[in-house]
């Protein structure tokens, strides 16, 4: 009962968050409500168990990577941009097209709703020692390539907005 | 480290190829800094070099197939034919770019660090037998690509390209990945082959409806890359705005392996699925002939109308991935190499004809070059005719065996409406043809130099592969035919 209720509040904040993100119109307020946003869905992480990724997800992306998002909007002049006006002219089209989907989507769920199951997870949850120890395990050995292929591409990216941003090199 | 750790001296074989191009290529970028603007080419002599060991490594790795890194990877007959043919479109694709940087003053290291970061990601696509190996080397190769794109930053139309290619290009992966999440949802892998057991095992039969959605959303993604309908809206743009070297590896390497993909998720681990898959493919096919087709009639820009044309060949190989057969199969990659050679190839003296800031890019330039270059016109001509599909050359018989598959699998009306978009492509190559052999010179217009030695090297490089293929079709046919094996 209790876990419920909390999964209904950290769903809801995760949504607000996300839908605030969209619509503030201050660039900065928009990545404090993404802030949000994340951190319901680390609420959800843990009531699901997965410790690790709780953490993951508060270090990473509230600690680290939002920060970066702040530092980049605060250095880059957005005055300006919140003045102008803002596209609006499909909303009429955009609203239509969700409110349609959203029926596909409950059509679909409602009817289908007794076959719809997935795959089995991972049997019995492991102590959380052990859970990221399993992650490592299959992180560095399993998919050891992928893992090193995930280095080139993030050289890749460095490399790449280097290029693109500077005027001459 | 324990010794389960470490990978095997056979899996370290296999992997050669991609770990020594993202060797040279880190090396080009250190080396870089050292390097006076005027002996770039060093560079480009080192990401040659590095491609032709590259080809040597695919070759010593084909002798001894299989697979390596817990099955991320799956060194087969079908991986080791896309693994040459990408770099061999990176070596065309250097010989050309060399001369256009140099005279533009853009010659750089990171542009070919970067191109050999892309085709390390276009072999990993093409060996990969994992769903999140394939991704990661669909984003090395796609990340790259955008950077290239707009490698010419300065230029308004490059920014655009690039702009447009990265903010599509990452809407369409991320369907892809989207995909890629419901299938591990539906059979708990992301291996391919154990997709397919758990797709046809039928005591664990899955949903349809999320099978249905889990595939439509990799037809998504996919279908972007390959660039066909209804996700080719980008093609043209994109084309247009990079830099012409830079299409021409745009319109041969990425999408020769994003088919590789393709052809690999459709035919082993979707496979079970194939009869929900065919009218989607159906349809793909025929849209994207006859959008390409139609479309490239009405174009002045010759890099636009080659980007169209380019959209209607993948229409012609999506024709051979419907038939969902071995032999489809084979004729796809028969095709894709044909294609590749001559669509470098015309680019390659697209490239020349454009001079620097690429002024000359318009049909109309093209008037006159059949006296003022025989030779560059000759060649030309040569790729526009195999482009059509004129016999002699290879893209006859790429055309030939993917309609007479269509036919022998009983896609007869595909074949028919294929075989008649192809007619209308005629119009569109033959009258790039007569303008520049009837249509007088026009006046006033700046002297066209000499071709550089590059671009002529990967022109007649590219002409007698297309004449090869064109002679000689058994020779790539058959190894082709013995690669498909992997999907019966």
């Amino acid at each position: 009962m209790l876990e419920t209720l909390f999964f209904y509040a950290f769903a809801a904040l995760a949504l607000l968050g996300a839908i605030l993100t969209v619509t503030l119109r201050n660039a900065v307020h928009c990545a404090i409500s993404l802030i949000a946003s994340l951190a319901g869905v680390a609420g959800l992480f843990l009531l699901q168990r997965a410790e690790f990724l709780f953490a993951v997800q508060i270090v990473l992306y509230i600690g680290g990577i939002m920060v970066l998002f702040l530092f980049v909007i605060m250095l880059v002049n957005l005055d300006a941009a919140a003045r102008e006006r803002q596209y609006h002219r499909q909303w009429i089209a955009g609203a239509l097209s969700v409110v349609g989907t959203g029926l596909i989507f409950a059509y679909f769920l409602t009817r289908g709703a007794e076959s719809l199951k997935l795959n089995e997870p991972v049997p019995a949850g492991p102590r959380n020692s052990e859970a990221v120890q399993m992650l490592a395990d299959s992180l560095f050995r399993e998919y050891l390539v992928p893992f090193e292929v995930a280095s080139l591409l993030l050289l890749i990216a460095i490399v790449g907005s280097v290029v693109m941003a500077k005027k001459r090199i | 480290m324990p010794a389960s750790f470490m990978p095997s001296a056979q899996e370290l074989m296999r992997f050669a190829p991609e770990m020594l191009l993202t060797l040279a290529g880190t090396l080009i970028m250190l080396l870089e800094p050292f390097t006076e603007s005027g002996n770039k080419s060093r560079l480009a002599w080192l990401a040659l070099g590095a491609l032709l060991a590259a080809l040597g490594l695919t070759a010593v790795s084909a002798a001894d197939p299989g697979p390596a890194f817990s099955n991320m990877l799956l060194i087969d007959e079908f991986g080791t034919f896309f693994r040459f043919l990408v770099l061999a479109v990176g070596v065309l694709t250097i010989l050309i770019s060399t001369h256009y940087l140099r005279s533009g003053g853009h010659e750089s290291g990171e542009f070919y660090a970067l191109l050999l970061f892309s085709i390390v990601g276009q072999c990993i696509m093409a060996t990969a037998n994992e769903l999140i190996m394939l991704f990661i080397g669909l984003e090395v190769s796609s990340i790259a690509s955008y950077v290239l794109a707009g490698y010419l930053r300065d230029d308004k139309r490059n920014n655009e390209s690039a702009l447009k290619y990265f903010l599509l290009g990452s809407f369409a992966t991320a369907f892809l990945l989207y995909g890629i999440a419901w299938t591990y949802g539906i059979t708990g892998t992301t291996d391919l082959s154990l997709i397919r057991s758990a797709l046809l095992n039928p005591a664990s039969r899955p949903n349809e409806v999320l099978t249905a959605a889990a595939s439509a959303f990799l037809f998504v993604g996919l279908a972007f890359k390959v660039s066909a309908a209804p996700f080719q809206m980008w093609t043209p743009d994109v084309y247009q705005g990079a830099p012409a070297p830079v299409t021409a590896f745009f319109s041969a390497g990425p999408k020769a392996a994003a088919f590789a993909m393709f052809l690999r998720i459709v035919l082993t681990g979707f496979e079970p699925l194939k009869k929900e898959w065919e009218p989607l493919l159906w349809v793909s096919a025929l849209a994207t002939m006859i959008i390409g087709n139609f479309a490239a009639l009405r174009q002045t820009n010759v890099k636009r109308l080659l980007a169209y044309s380019s959209i209607s060949h993948a229409g012609y190989v999506l024709v051979a991935l419907t038939t969902h057969s071995g032999p489809g199969a084979a004729a796809a990659m028969f095709y894709l190499a044909a294609y590749c050679f001559m669509n470098v190839g015309a680019f390659a003296i697209i490239t020349h004809v454009a001079r620097r800031d690429e002024r000359y890019v318009e049909i109309a330039d093209l008037a006159g070059l059949g006296t003022r270059q025989p030779l560059m016109a000759g060649l030309l001509t040569v790729f526009l005719l195999s482009l059509t599909g004129i016999p002699l050359t290879a893209g006859f018989f790429g055309k030939f065996y993917i309609f007479k598959v269509a036919l022998d699998q009983g896609f007869i009306w595909l074949a028919i409406l294929g075989l008649l978009n192809s007619a209308l492509a005629a119009y569109y190559y033959l009258r790039v043809i007569v303008v520049m052999y009837m249509e007088p010179a026009p006046e006033g217009e700046g002297e066209l130099p000499a071709p550089a030695a590059g671009v002529l090297a990967a022109a007649v490089g590219s002409a007698i592969a297309t004449f090869f293929l064109g002679l000689f079709p058994s020779s790539l046919l058959d190894f082709a035919d013995k690669a498909r094996r992997i999907f019966n």
